[in-house]
């Protein structure tokens, strides 16, 4: 089968590349890019993707996906959690452990991993639990998560609150060199805690949760991938302190990573006056202050990845009262857009630097073999259209659920169309 | 709607502009003298429903709640959730639209969650009141607060007022602080730090981690609750040091002006907060507070529900 993207303007950061190309797919793989292709000969392609005045680039890489599958496909299921991906433009995903059962064996790992071959739209990457059943007391049996396919190791949803534990699972986590993803938070300080500590939460009456909680977290753990000298990441990284802490390991050599979502950069603390469950989720919204240090962090790069925590909740745990609505919100289909609208015309961010960290930085830093339009790469191209301008709609989401703070926005920034491996799996209409 | 509010709920005292609250506590200054009279009966509300739906125990909300709508002529049902169907899981959401179902014009609710009021003013067609949503608000007890307070003192521009306990967890501070700014009072605070919510000062709230100091030059010294929870959560080590260091006794008392008003939203800990003297002591206005509560309540009743009969006919 090969694919002719004519005409694009390619933006592929891991090689340097921004020019008007064209982009040939040959069975899988990115065969050649090349400029006024079909002069250069070779069989007629089967497909014409006009890309004219659009931006072809690599397909997005998200480190953080619940998929929900197994145990709550009421809320997401690898069909349709991959599918919003697809939508969203992201052709790999990795999906996280807190499923119901937890995948902290091997029969989950390949369970994930058969469902995705047959039914996923998009690459999926597991990624194992830390302990067992993610209790925090033992360690799973890492070998045999990396063995069946796991790429990372968390227990997210939850932080590893044991020092003794999180250093041996760093230590272990070595053999394999893969990244320990710490959910960085103390639960004690968390307590019953629903937003940010700040001055929304005063006023509200709402149960704080302080930027300390993450930070305290996060110093610990730096000091003991200092020790270990193993590959630390921190999700979801939402604070200030916690981002200073990440500068001055990498400054220091050490390899520590992070990620962040796109509403850590797009909304702050106050959306929570609404009382919207969508407002609500773990890490909290925080302030403005804690806003601008992400945009900054993304901006020098001390940040490394766009990750979306996509979180698919069910009606029923988010109609009720914000005190005890799930923590979560979906985001695979507005990350690209809210990129776009907050990172580039908010001139934070240049388009170039937007794809990178959505591509080629969370592939590298999780070392997987995406991210990039070199030739003989899968074929996991997004088609783009960065100045377009759409209406975020619930209602029309491949997702299974329905629980994001976006809906009505206008975003500028939109996905024309996803190939995987090849394989058209997701176009927009007209 | 006539000489009514012209708003559909009551979900919080920030809502209120100034002229409301005047409204309001005028309309309770006619409606406190049916307390007086020997058959305490006006026929204001009669044909009205009103539900009290108690998602946590209250004598003097509920109870003042219902003598309000019943002296008003209203059919008012109260259901305390403890043995409602709340106890079997059912949500708040369909709660709220099982009684909607039953056309009630007025739902009073008080609930542990911030928020829940919101939630029923945006499903019911009835008037909602929030009678205490988690540490978020409690307007009723702030519009009674202010209404005792200008009983006592003509003007309330100006009038500096202590607010003393554990603030963090009170919907009464909160509600009073936004009140009393409202009608330019100058609002303190003062408690154990590990109880003083950040940035308040940022509200124009003064601070004061000692007692002393706040109540020195205060017109109006209210005292909180302290709960016994939480001692356990690390916020103080026992109510003895609490009462201690914050505790408003007769020698504090000392120190505050000639005619300091006390005040206390209630239930009070004898001993703990508050000294039982000084609770029954002559500078005491807590019982005023408890009156109060009642004609404001009729006042809110007849603003939001009453309006309409009038209208109608």
């Amino acid at each position: 089968m090969r694919i002719l993207i004519e005409g694009g303007r390619v933006i592929d950061p891991a090689n340097n590349v921004d020019d008007v190309l064209d982009v040939l797919i040959e069975d899988r793989r990115i065969a050649a890019l090349g400029p006024q292709w079909p002069a250069r000969g070779g069989p007629a392609p089967d497909r014409v993707l006009d890309a004219r005045g659009k931006v072809v680039c690599p397909g997005f890489v998200d480190l953080h996906v619940h998929l929900r599958e197994p145990g709550r496909e009421d809320m997401e299921t690898i069909a349709t959690g991959t599918r919003a991906a697809a939508r969203g433009g992201f052709t790999s995903v990795c999906a996280m452990p807190n499923t119901t059962p937890v995948n902290d064996n091997q029969s989950v790992t390949e369970f994930i991993l058969d469902r995705a071959r047959r039914e996923g739209a998009v690459n999926v990457f597991p990624v194992g639990a830390i302990t067992k059943g993610q209790k925090g007391e033992e360690l799973a049996e890492i070998g045999e998560l990396v063995g069946a396919g796991c790429v990372a190791i968390s227990d997210d949803g939850k932080p590893v609150m044991n020092a003794e534990i999180m250093r041996r699972a760093l230590e272990y986590a070595s053999m394999f060199a893969i990244p320990v993803i710490q959910h960085a938070e103390d639960l004690h300080m968390t307590g019953t805690g629903s937003m940010h500590e700040g001055l929304v939460s005063t006023e509200l009456g709402i149960r704080g949760i302080p930027a300390a909680s993450e930070a305290i977290i996060v110093a610990r753990d730096i000091l003991l991938a200092e020790l270990t000298g193993s590959h630390y990441h921190v999700a979801h990284v939402s604070t200030a302190e916690s981002i200073r802490l990440i500068r001055e390991a990498k400054a220091k050599g050490l390899h520590v990573t992070c990620e962040a979502t796109p509403h850590h950069f797009a909304i702050t603390d106050e959306a929570v006056r609404s009382f919207s469950t969508n407002t609500k989720m773990s890490p909290p919204l925080r302030s403005s202050r804690h806003v601008e240090a992400v945009k900054s962090a993304l901006k020098d790069g001390t940040i490394d990845a766009i990750a979306t925590d996509h979180a698919p909740h069910t009606i029923q745990d988010k109609e009720v009262e914000f005190d005890y609505a799930a923590n979560g919100i979906i985001g695979l289909e507005t990350a690209f857009g809210l990129g776009m609208t907050v990172l580039v015309e908010g001139e934070v961010l240049t388009l170039n630097q937007l794809i990178a960290r959505l591509t080629c930085d969370p592939a590298r830093i999780f070392t997987l073999p995406k991210g990039t339009l070199s030739e003989g790469a899968d074929a996991d191209v997004t088609i783009l259209d960065p100045t377009r301008e759409w209406v975020v709609d619930v209602k029309k989401f491949a997702s299974k659920s329905r629980n994001s703070p976006f809906h009505g926005w206008k975003l500028r920034g939109e996905v024309l169309a996803t190939i995987v491996g090849g394989k058209v799996v997701w176009e927009l209409e007209g | 709607m006539g000489t009514g509010l012209k708003r559909k709920d009551l979900l919080g005292i920030r809502d209120l502009s100034v002229e409301e609250i005047n409204l309001i506590l005028d309309t309770a200054v006619s409606m406190k003298e049916i307390a007086s009279r020997d058959i305490k009966k006006v026929p204001t509300l009669r044909g009205k429903t009103i539900i009290n739906l108690f998602y946590e125990p209250s004598t003097r909300t509920r109870t003042s709640f219902e003598i309000a709508g019943k002296w008003m002529s209203a059919d008012v049902i109260n259901i305390s959730t403890s043995s409602s169907s709340v106890v079997k899981g059912e949500s708040l959401k369909d709660t709220g639209l099982t009684l909607q179902a039953m056309h009630p014009d007025v739902v009073v609710i008080r609930h542990p969650a911030a928020g829940a009021p919101q939630i029923l003013a945006g499903l019911l067609r009835a008037s909602i009141i929030n009678a205490g949503d988690g540490a978020h608000e409690h307007p009723t007890q702030a519009l009674l607060d202010l209404f005792t307070i200008r009983e006592k003192r003509e003007t309330l521009a100006g009038l500096k007022v202590a607010i003393v306990g554990d603030i963090l967890h009170s919907r009464v501070a909160r509600s009073n602080m936004f009140a009393m700014q409202k009608m330019g009072m100058q609002v303190r605070v003062s408690g154990p730090p590990t109880m003083l919510p950040r940035y308040l000062d940022r509200l124009g709230v003064e601070v004061f981690p000692r007692v002393e100091p706040a109540i020195a030059d205060a017109d109006i010294i209210m005292m909180l609750r302290v709960q016994l929870e939480r001692m356990g959560a690390g916020l103080f080590p026992t109510l003895r040091e609490y009462s201690k260091l914050f505790g408003l006794n007769l020698d504090r008392l000392k120190a505050a002006k000639r005619d300091v008003l006390i005040m206390h939203p209630g239930p009070i800990n004898r001993g703990v907060e508050i000294a039982p003297e000084v609770a029954d002591g002559p500078y005491s206005l807590i019982l005023n507070q408890v009156e109060n509560g009642l004609a404001i309540r009729m006042a809110l009743l007849y603003l939001l529900a009453g309006g309409q009969a009038a209208s109608n006919n």
